[in-house]
């Protein structure tokens, strides 16, 4: 099974510049440690050390945001699409 | 407070990898006051879409605060995919990333400096529009790479003559021009 992961332009310097890559995976956490395989590094700007996503990005399957579907545990399926964002936020 | 942040804080000098200009049409900055405007006294934070690899400002996108705050923004998650989506299928990319500050200076805050530092928009003008002024908002450029904000000149094109409701301001001190 296969997922497309859509690359936002700061960590395509992990994917050699690619903007859509893809990886293997039941759960969102075993796709990026399939991703890290081939493009080292990205996994890092994802995943926090302790296991959680990064505070300020964006996962998404398909349409939904990950943190309400059960973070790095949700659910893939063949075919599925993943789009990392940075989460664009500041304050004064 | 954002002008803690002030010169001698932050180290002077940081690369250039674009022009060192924002160059924008003038409807799109009246654009982006009108929406800090009516936002005021929250935040107000949107985006500037163009061409990929153009470097060139030309959709304007509001984006909802989905803080609802007077000291922070953070773009709504849902809203920002659609947006992404409708942007990765016309080949455009982010050129400007802009908000307001509505009691201080137009200049990136500590957290604005280092979210965007964290997971930021490599490329893109950050744009301070503030509204601490009822009258005339002030509007500033950035760029924001490793926690080193550097300001960058803001050029207009097609500029009425008219009086603005608006003015560019930048610190002379704080701006980099030698850069390729």
């Amino acid at each position: 099974m296969s997922v497309e992961v859509r690359v936002p332009t700061i960590l395509r310097t992990h994917t050699g510049g690619k903007k859509l890559v893809s990886g293997e995976g039941d759960t969102l956490a075993k796709l990026f440690d399939s991703l890290d395989s081939e493009h080292a590094g990205l996994k890092g700007r994802i995943v926090t050390d302790e296991g959680t996503l990064h505070r300020f990005v964006n996962v998404y399957i398909n349409d939904e945001d990950v943190r309400f579907i059960g973070g790095l545990d949700a659910a893939l399926a063949d075919g599925d699409q993943v789009t990392i964002l940075p989460a664009v936020a500041g304050g004064m | 407070m954002s002008h803690a942040l002030s010169e001698g804080f932050w180290p002077r000098r940081a690369a250039c990898t674009l022009a060192c200009v924002l160059r924008i049409a003038h409807e799109l900055v009246e654009a982006m006051v009108a929406h800090a405007r009516a936002d005021h006294p929250d935040e107000a934070c949107g985006l500037i879409a163009g061409p990929e690899g153009t470097g060139a400002p030309k959709r304007h996108i509001p984006m909802i605060n989905a803080a609802r705050s007077a000291t922070f923004y953070e773009f709504d998650s849902e809203e920002w995919k659609q947006v992404y989506d409708q942007m990765w299928d016309n080949d455009e990319e982010v050129v400007v990333a802009y908000h307001s500050h509505t009691h201080t200076e137009a200049y990136p805050s500590r957290s604005d400096a280092g979210i965007a530092s964290q997971l930021g928009l490599p490329g893109a003008h950050y744009v301070l529009v503030t509204t601490k002024d009822p009258d005339i908002a002030e509007v500033r450029s950035f760029r924001i790479a490793d926690e080193v904000i550097t300001e960058e000149p803001i050029e207009v094109t097609g500029a009425p003559e008219a009086v603005q409701s608006y003015k560019f301001a930048h610190t002379p001190d704080s701006t980099v021009y030698d850069c390729s």
